[in-house]
Order: C-alpha cells, then sequence, then structure tokens
C-alpha cells in the first residue's frame, strides 16, 4: 500500500525524524493559511499524488511571496499531473504540501527495503541524490552503497557511521556526521516500526543552516502486515487507485485492470499470469488479472463477472479455473447461474481441468446460452476461442 | 525413490483443528501420509479424529517422533509455528499459510537456518511424492509416481503441468512448491540439487514467474551443476511493472524481474524454455523422447 509524500512525513516525525517544516492542503485558502503557518517568505508547493517525478512534470514549484505561492497552488491543485509514472492521462492532484523554503546544499539518497536474494533488511544510501535510484544503479553503480541488517540485532550503529561517513557528509560539514547518521538510525526504526515494504528519502538534503532532513519521503507498507497497523488503513487514497480495484479487494479477489479486450477469471495466481501469457501468444490482449481463489462459487463467479465488465473495453471473458479440491461441475454450475442472473451478453469462453470435468462440460453444453456460452478444450484452445470471439 | 519425504516421513500438522488444517489432515492421511500428531495450543490432550492433538511442538514431538511439519495457522501467528518447529527439531517445515509479513518471515528464515532446519514456503502448496506421501494441499489424483522432478512458485500452475505430465503417462518422482512470497525457505537452487542427487529422478520441471532473480540464480546453478534436462515456464510475460501480481513476490520492480530476462536466462543455461504453459507436458516428452 502507497501513500502520500505528507503522509510519510508526519510517520517519520513520530520516529523523530527531522523533515522540514510544512503542512498540507486542498484549496488556494487553505495553502495561504498553510503558508502562513508556517512562516517565512519562501514555500515549495508541492502536488500529493503517489507516482514519481512529480518536479519535472510540474508539480513542484518554489514560490516566493505570498502572491507567487497563490498562484502556484491555484495551478497545480486540480491538474491532471503527467510523469513518467502516471500514464498518459495522469493524475488529478487533490492536495498540496505546502513546505519551508532552504538553502539546500547538498541532496543524498537512502532508502530502505527487503532484499529477497539476502533475505534481509538492506539499507542503501548515494550521493547521488535527487536521481532515480535505478539510473544511478546503472550508470555508476559504484556511487550506491548498501548495509545489510542482520535481523537478529537491527541496524547497528557503526553500520549508520559507515553509511554517513560513505555520504561524504563530513566533507560537506564534520558536525553533521553524528547527526546524519541518527537520523539513518531512526529512519530505520520507522521502516521496522512501520512495516514497510519500501522508505526512501530522497533526497536527504543538507542545508546551509546546518541541518541535515528528509525532504522528500516514500513510503509503501507491507500489505501482509496490515493487520497490525490498522491506523495506517486511513492513509488509502482511494482516488489514487482504480474503483474496479478496490471493490475487488473488499470481495477479497485479486484484480488488476489492464488495458486489452479478454477478461480473465482464473483460481491461483500463477495460472492468472499463465492464461494472460496464451492469450498473449495467440494473438489477443488481456484486460485483467483477476485471480478467484479457492473457493468458486456461484457468488464469487458473479462478483468477479460484475468486476470484470464494469471495463468497457471487453469483449469476450475467459474462464479458466483448474479443480483439484474444488469440483468442477460444481464451478461449472456456479458459472451458469451467474451467467444468466447477470443476463450477460458478452461470450464467455470455460476451460474447467480436474474433478469431475465430463460432467461440468455437459452442465455448460446445456445451459442454453448457446455460443455465448462455450466450453473449451484444453488451455490453447481456450485462449484460441476467446481470441476469435473478442475479435468477432 | 523421491527427495525430502517419502512413506516413513511422520508429519506433525500445526493448526490441525482449523477449518484448512482439518480439511487438509484428511486428504493427507487418505493419501496415505503418516500424520502422527496435531497442535493446536490450548487443544492439548483433545484428539483429531483420532490423532493425538498438544499444545506445543516440542510436546508433540516428544511424544510421537514427528519429523516434518505442515502448518496451516494464520498469517499473525505463523511466524512463531514456524520457529518452533525449527526449535523443536523438526528437520523439514512445510508453510502453507499465505500472507505472512515479509519482515516476519526474513526473522523466522533466519531463526530456521541457524537451527539448521529446511523450510519450503510459506504460501505454498507443499510437497508431495506421488503414490507415497502427501504434504500440502495440492489434489492428490493429479499425481502418479515416476521420474520427473516438479519445482515451482505457484500453485494451480503446478497441478496444471503435473496433469499434462500425467496425461502423458510422464509420472513425477516428487513435486515441491516453493511458494509465491518475495522470502521463503527453500529456493530453485536448493531443489534443482536434490533432484540432480535423486538417481530416481530423470528430469526437471521448473516454473517460475515474474520478481526477484530466484530464476537466474537457478540458471546459473543450473549451468554449472545440473546435467539432467530441465523444461522451463515463466508465467507473467504479460505483466505491467510494479504491480503486484497476486503473489507478494510477483512483481517487477525497478524493471528487474521480469519475465523475458528469466526466460533469457534459463535458455541461455540450456533449459528448455516453453512460452505458453500449454506446453509444459509436450515439451518434456520431447525432450526425453529418445534420438
Amino acid at each position: 500500500m502507497k501513500i502520500h509524500e505528507y503522509q510519510a512525513k508526519e510517520i517519520l516525525s513520530r520516529y523523530d525524524v527531522p523533515v522540514p517544516k510544512g503542512q498540507v492542503a486542498s484549496t488556494v485558502e487553505e495553502a495561504v493559511a498553510a503558508a502562513n503557518a508556517v512562516g517565512g517568505e519562501i514555500w515549495v508547493v508541492k502536488a500529493q499524488i503517489h507516482a514519481g517525478g512529480r518536479g519535472k512534470g510540474g508539480g513542484v514549484k518554489v514560490s516566493k511571496g505570498m502572491a507567487a505561492l497563490r498562484d502556484n497552488a491555484r495551478n497545480i491543485l486540480g491538474m491532471q499531473l503527467v510523469t513518467h509514472q502516471t500514464g498518459p492521462d495522469g493524475q488529478k492532484v487533490n492536495r498540496v504540501l505546502i513546505e519551508e523554503g532552504m538553502d539546500i546544499r547538498r541532496e543524498l539518497y537512502l532508502s530502505m527495503l527487503v532484499d529477497r536474494d539476502r533475505q534481509c533488511v538492506v539499507v542503501l544510501a548515494s550521493t547521488e541524490g535527487g536521481m532515480e535510484i535505478e539510473e544511478v544503479a546503472a550508470n555508476t553503480p559504484e556511487k550506491i552503497l548498501r548495509e545489510s541488517v542482520d535481523p537478529a540485532v537491527g541496524l547497528l550503529p557503526f553500520q549508520a557511521m559507515r553509511l554517513a561517513k560513505g555520504l561524504a557528509v563530513g566533507e560537506f560539514d564534520p558536525k553533521l556526521v553524528r547527526p546524519t547518521a541518527g537520523m539513518i538510525a531512526k529512519v530505520y526504526n520507522a521502516f521496522i516500526g512501520e512495516d514497510c515494504a519500501l522508505l526512501e528519502i530522497n533526497p536527504l538534503a543538507l542545508t546551509g543552516d546546518g541541518r541535515v532532513l528528509a525532504l522528500d519521503a516514500k513510503v509503501n507498507f507491507d500489505d501482509s502486515a496490515l493487520f497490525r497497523h490498522k491506523d495506517s488503513l486511513s492513509l488509502r487514497d482511494p482516488d489514487e487507485e482504480e474503483p474496479s480495484e478496490i471493490e475487488a479487494s473488499e470481495a477479497d479477489l485479486s484484480y488488476i485492470k489492464l488495458h486489452g479486450t479478454i477478461g480473465c477469471m482464473v483460481n491461483g495466481a500463477g495460472l492468472a499470469m499463465g492464461t494472460m501469457d496464451i492469450i498473449k501468444a495467440v494473438g489477443g490482449e488481456p484486460a485483467n488479472f483477476l485471480d478467484v481463489g479457492g473457493g468458486v462459487d456461484q457468488q464469487r463467479v458473479e462478483t468477479a463477472f460484475r468486476i470484470i465488465t464494469k471495463d468497457p473495453n471487453v469483449r469476450c471473458i475467459l474462464i479458466n479455473i483448474f479443480g483439484g479440491i474444488v469440483r468442477c461441475d460444481i464451478v461449472a454450475e456456479g458459472v451458469v447461474a451467474a451467467f444468466k442472473s447477470l443476463g450477460l451478453k458478452i461470450p464467455v469462453v470455460v476451460r474447467l481441468e480436474g474433478t469431475n470435468a465430463e460432467q461440468a462440460r455437459d452442465i455448460i453444453n446445456q445451459s442454453g446460452m448457446g455460443a455465448l456460452l462455450q466450453m473449451a478444450e484444453g488451455l490453447d484452445d481456450a485462449a484460441a476461442k476467446s481470441v476469435a470471439a473478442a475479435s468477432a | 525413490m523421491s527427495v525430502l519425504v517419502d512413506q516413513q516421513t511422520r508429519v506433525v500438522v500445526q493448526g490441525i483443528t482449523g477449518s484448512q488444517g482439518a480439511l487438509h489432515t484428511r486428504a493427507c492421511r487418505e493419501y496415505g501420509t503418516r500424520i502422527v500428531a496435531g497442535v493446536t495450543p490450548g487443544k492439548g490432550g483433545e484428539d483429531f479424529e483420532g490423532i493425538p492433538v498438544f499444545d506445543l511442538m516440542s510436546e508433540a514431538v516428544a511424544q510421537t517422533g514427528a519429523d516434518t511439519s505442515l502448518i496451516f495457522v494464520p498469517p499473525p501467528f505463523a511466524a512463531d509455528a514456524i520457529m518452533e518447529a525449527a526449535d523443536a527439531g523438526i528437520d523439514l517445515i512445510v508453510c502453507i499459510t499465505e500472507g505472512i509479513p515479509v519482515l516476519d518471515m526474513v526473522r523466522a528464515g533466519r531463526y530456521v537456518r541457524a537451527h539448521g532446519r529446511r523450510l519450503i514456503g510459506p504460501n505454498c502448496p507443499g510437497i508431495i511424492t506421488p503414490g507415497a506421501c502427501k504434504i500440502g494441499i495440492m489434489p492428490g489424483y493429479i499425481h502418479k509416481p515416476g521420474d520427473i522432478g516438479v519445482v515451482s512458485r505457484s500453485g494451480t500452475l503446478t497441478y496444471e503441468a503435473v496433469w499434462q505430465l500425467t496425461e502423458l503417462g510422464l509420472g513425477q518422482s516428487t513435486c515441491i512448491g516453493i511458494g509465491g512470497d518475495p522470502v521463503n525457505g527453500t529456493s530453485f537452487i536448493d531443489c534443482l540439487r536434490l533432484f540432480q542427487d535423486d538417481p530416481a529422478t530423470r528430469a526437471i520441471a521448473m516454473i517460475g514467474e515474474i520478481g526477484g532473480t530466484a530464476e537466474e540464480d537457478a540458471a546459473s546453478y543450473a549451468k554449472a551443476h545440473v546435467t539432467k534436462p530441465i523444461v522451463g515456464f515463466i508465467a507473467g510475460q504479460t505483466a505491467p511493472p510494479g504491480r503486484r501480481m497476486g503473489h507478494a513476490g510477483a512483481i517487477i520492480s525497478g524493471g528487474r524481474g521480469t519475465a523475458a530476462e528469466k526466460m533469457d536466462a534459463l535458455r541461455e543455461a540450456g533449459i528448455h524454455v516453453v512460452a505458453t504453459p500449454d506446453r509444459i507436458g509436450k515439451a518434456m516428452a520431447e525432450v526425453l523422447q529418445p534420438g
């Protein structure tokens, strides 16, 4: 789960990580009030959307004086901000963060995540702050420092100090080395305490007035750990998510909307991906990923049908169920009942394999739905029939 | 012959009295697996359909000689269950539970390794030696005893592959689901090593998916150490970057972990890569065809 920069900074503050003075606003008047509350005469207006690359897209503006602040807030609030991460339609900006303007002298990079290969938390740091870390990794990998954390003891003070030294903080201001190490330790506490999947501070700034602080912050939570962070759930911004994906997750279905014409309903994540792959291989484009899970009954099939058909691009639906524990005849009955109760008008191709597949075939073939509901023999046949139906 | 589990394996089910635990304990027992104990804290002294239930793993092991555990404990308590099994001296821990916090698995994984135990999963279907022992949630009937080793990050996609093999008359030595989480116990490399060393395994089917670099690592290992033929498939060629495709570990991040990269690595290692999942069984038959 992703959250906004202003929310991430509120969390970091709770762990005593220094962040700029700032306040969030959703109208121009609120932005003016926020600027007054923050104080000073220079502010930064920052669009609050989840996607990165906001500055390049025109979503971050330095404002000298209240008139400029007003103009920038008016322009950014409500804009469709397009960045390399939003896709061509962009994302509507509903909030801006108003922050104190600062004398930034150095921009560094700090992030933490779980290293899958080493199976531990890894802390990454670089002197090349303000850039995409993937770019740094590709062009100058030697400029990325890493410390692997032993889960039994956590990030040790000497590791934080080693990172601070590696970031050459001392060359800028020797007095900032220890505060930087201290800040890295606090960021680690936040990462562990909030069960983060990713915590990125880019840039981590050193200022002319001798401060070290998190100038930007990105926090992604581990979805599996949200059960012990009920307060984090309120940070979810539904405007950042596809409505059909929210509805699916509330129904305990794993659904991701894509751009093709063939809707997919499959049990199991791996088989769902495999089904999308074969659709593509025979010349079609999947409209979605959808894992209906284990207990495939009429109600779940109905919910899945409803979510898939909300996408106006869908011209055909492919159902691929490998009935292991679930019996195919029961799945087939559920499919027919759901199809009829929703009065679907688009063709559905069904492929069922496993226990009682023969009976399932009879149930589908005798459903009286004609060509709208047809049975496939095998995965390749199912993909071919779906592609044919979608382009008919 | 097989790897890791056989008729002698003595299994304790952790979370035996829950709905999933109960359902699959019955199915495993019907398949012929020796389920010797169950553990549910607070239900010690009861029995589950004749299987003694204990409060603690240490009691279950001491009184029944269990050497393998099968875990159905819910996510908030699953990491503790894994570590309890490791502490109790269980050599092979099979964790079915999906949705364990990743930081819990980082700790549990270290604990298991420090105790010298082996963990399969979590978020996996388990392990089966057809005709001998089923420790997991896979449907038993789709399998057939034979000499193909199967290793996979997926559940139903593995069933699909196994079913294709069985339909073509190609039985399996052992099938291992290593799970769809980013941090898991047994890796592809571990399984390739086991199958390479198992005289009863003639060829290997390996089913990976997007996310991480486990398949690439396995490819380098296979190139250097595995002489048996391998058929490989990678799910998720059409997956968009940055999105979790159901499994917590199935995500392309920072441009890494794509299906194309993995398929290239596998091909480069001499593995027979199929582009679509319907081809797994047929490709294996072709590979094993003499001449």
